[in-house]
């Protein structure tokens, strides 16, 4: 994948300027472009931020530092963390044997693995709860060694866990299939184990891939409401994710007090969404020095 | 030995196999232990849906469509899908046009911003149009009580919110395959003398019409099954402004299991031909020769 946007037309084929005049419709697209995107997308993002410059600066404080929204905070960073960190491991080792290894059904459980981003989270939740509830298939063998699942912070580790997979593997697919073998070989053939290579050399390049997919379960993880909110229980002080603290203020007319808990997650995102950009530049770099 | 009777039986195995793969017991425990937790995490989800739906008999199931709040609620999201996938589509062919075929400054920072949705939390997506169209708290709350026009709690607020979160869908899809095919052709057809729209549905579109097609059923999955966003700005009305995933929710809530997981096996099912059909295209774009 080519890391900047110019194409290889802008090198070979003549100047610039001739391809702008060649080419129509320029000013058609470009006008449509950034009309949905002005008037969707940043006029009203911008007006998150202009409500919350309405706020005095101690009302925005107390509003985003109060005990439950701390909470909150806690729950959602901490859980996403922690289900990211699974996904990366687990995320691997499925993107792994997808790509490396044949067995039956692999083809089949390949197509499998987007289902979290197809099946809408609404459902995805109620389905989780039904299964990790204390009279689940499987609820009722995790309550019977004492591990609470639904209604719980391991409930939404469950659902974040669910939602992310698809980002973790299908970053790393393209990067493992990219792997040069000989690579692999010339380790073999001087000598280094298995191990030795898996560390020296398949993790080492697998690296930037596999933080941008842990990047992106994460930021996914943060924002995701409709699977969460069934499983958690959504007690106060415990099972409150952040999301559904603005869904409450919301609730009670509390605009101010959302739009204050929603500019700190959009400070949030838009720093991960920088992160993650510069992560799939370096993914992208080290694609085109193996080559 | 396995793996040699393996080689010879032209499995697509890669070359020197034995020294760029893991010991046999350590690929089967790698596969089993990645296949139990599929097993876990993906499936029996699905399983778990189909039997909550079917577990007091078909006829209770098929019961909740007779419900009208059901039929309402199916008929809106059908409408809010019918409305976002066009434009989404427009969208799409438009930016992705206007990022491929000419250079200009920014053009990063602009893919940035069309991918900027997929950031965002749906919850805020929701409460980024309540503070422009509420009525009582919105930015232009005054003008749209004084025209009696309503945004929120109704269709055009779930519309707005529904095509905010799949705006990146086609376009995302799009940029990436027109960047690989360059501008020779169009250059080609541009100079053969066919005008601009002809050149466009001509040599364009059908060179990304698989593409397209992939960005258009996930944008239409993700409208009809979009909760979070939805949920904020709709105000969750029986049998006016409750889309289906909403109306699960309610469903659910209201301790009507069987109706629930009924509609969502709807949902669900709509997820599994869309994933087919994803899996149909690959297949399809992979094979094209290029």
């Amino acid at each position: 994948m080519p890391t900047s946007l110019a194409t290889p037309a802008d090198a070979v084929v003549a100047p610039r300027r001739i391809n702008q005049r060649v080419i129509p419709g320029f000013g058609l697209s470009m006008g449509i472009t950034m009309a949905y995107l002005g008037l969707l997308v940043i006029i009203p993002l911008a007006g998150v931020f202009l409500g919350s410059l309405g706020m005095t600066w101690e009302h925005f404080w107390n509003t985003v530092t109060s005990r439950q929204v701390m909470a909150s905070y806690r729950v959602s960073f901490g859980v996403s963390f922690a289900a990211a960190l699974v996904n990366a491991v687990f995320g691997l080792l499925v993107a792994w044997i997808l790509v490396r290894y044949r067995f039956p059904g692999r083809k089949l459980i390949d197509g499998m693995v987007d289902l979290p981003f197809a099946l809408p989270t609404a459902v995805a939740g109620i389905a989780l709860t039904a299964l990790y509830a204390r009279t689940g298939w499987i609820g009722q063998f995790t309550y019977f060694i004492g591990l609470e699942t639904a209604y719980s912070k391991t409930g939404i580790f469950i659902a974040l866990t669910f939602i992310g997979l698809p980002f973790v593997v299908r970053t790393l697919q393209p990067v493992i299939e990219d792997l040069d073998p000989e690579v692999e070989e010339a380790a073999a053939s001087l000598g280094a184990s298995r191990l030795r290579a898996w560390f020296t050399i398949i993790l080492p390049a697998l690296i930037p891939a596999l933080l941008t997919g842990f990047a992106l379960a994460f930021a996914r993880g943060l924002g995701e409401y409709g699977s969460v909110i069934f499983i958690s229980g959504n007690m106060p002080l415990r099972t409150e994710i952040t999301p559904l603290i603005i869904v409450k203020f919301l609730e009670q007319y509390q605009y101010a007090e959302a739009t204050a808990v929603a500019t700190v997650m959009l400070v949030v995102s838009f720093l991960l969404l920088l992160f993650i950009n510069l992560l799939q530049r370096w993914t992208e770099s080290m694609g085109q020095a193996r080559r | 030995m396995a793996s040699i009777v393996t080689r010879i039986r032209g499995e697509p195995l890669r070359k020197s196999q034995s020294t760029t793969t893991e010991p046999a017991w350590c690929r089967r425990l790698m596969i089993g232990t990645g296949l139990v937790f599929l097993l876990f995490l993906l499936l029996m989800p699905l399983v778990a849906i189909a039997y909550e739906a079917l577990r007091h008999g078909i006829g209770l199931c098929l019961a909740t469509f007779v419900d009208p709040h059901a039929r309402s609620a199916i008929l809106l999201t059908l409408t809010v899908a019918a409305i976002c996938v066009p434009v989404t589509m427009v969208f799409g062919l438009a930016a992705a046009w206007a990022i491929t075929k000419f250079s200009f400054r920014g053009k990063s920072l602009l893919t940035t911003v069309i991918d900027l949705p997929f950031a965002v939390s749906p919850v805020i997506a929701g409460l980024i149009f309540i503070l422009i169209f509420s009525g009582t708290h919105g930015y232009l709350g005054p003008y749209l009580e004084a025209h009696d026009i309503r945004v929120i709690f109704a269709l055009p607020g779930i519309a707005l919110a529904t095509l905010f979160i799949t705006l990146p869908f086609v376009a995302r899809e799009l940029i990436p395959i027109m960047q690989s095919q360059g501008r020779e052709e169009e250059f080609a057809a541009l100079t053969l003398g066919a005008g601009g729209w002809r050149t466009f549905s001509r040599v364009t579109l059908p060179n990304v019409k698989w593409g397209l097609f992939y960005g258009l059923i996930l944008c239409n999955a993700r409208a009809m099954g979009e909760f979070g966003a939805v949920a904020v700005v709709s105000g969750n009305i029986k049998g006016k402004t409750s889309t289906m995933p909403l109306y699960i929710e309610t469903l659910y809530f209201e301790y009507n299991s069987v109706a629930a997981f009924s509609l969502a096996s709807i949902l669900t099912g709509l997820a599994l031909v869309t994933l087919l059909l994803k899996n149909v295209v690959e297949w399809r774009m992979t094979r094209r020769p290029s």
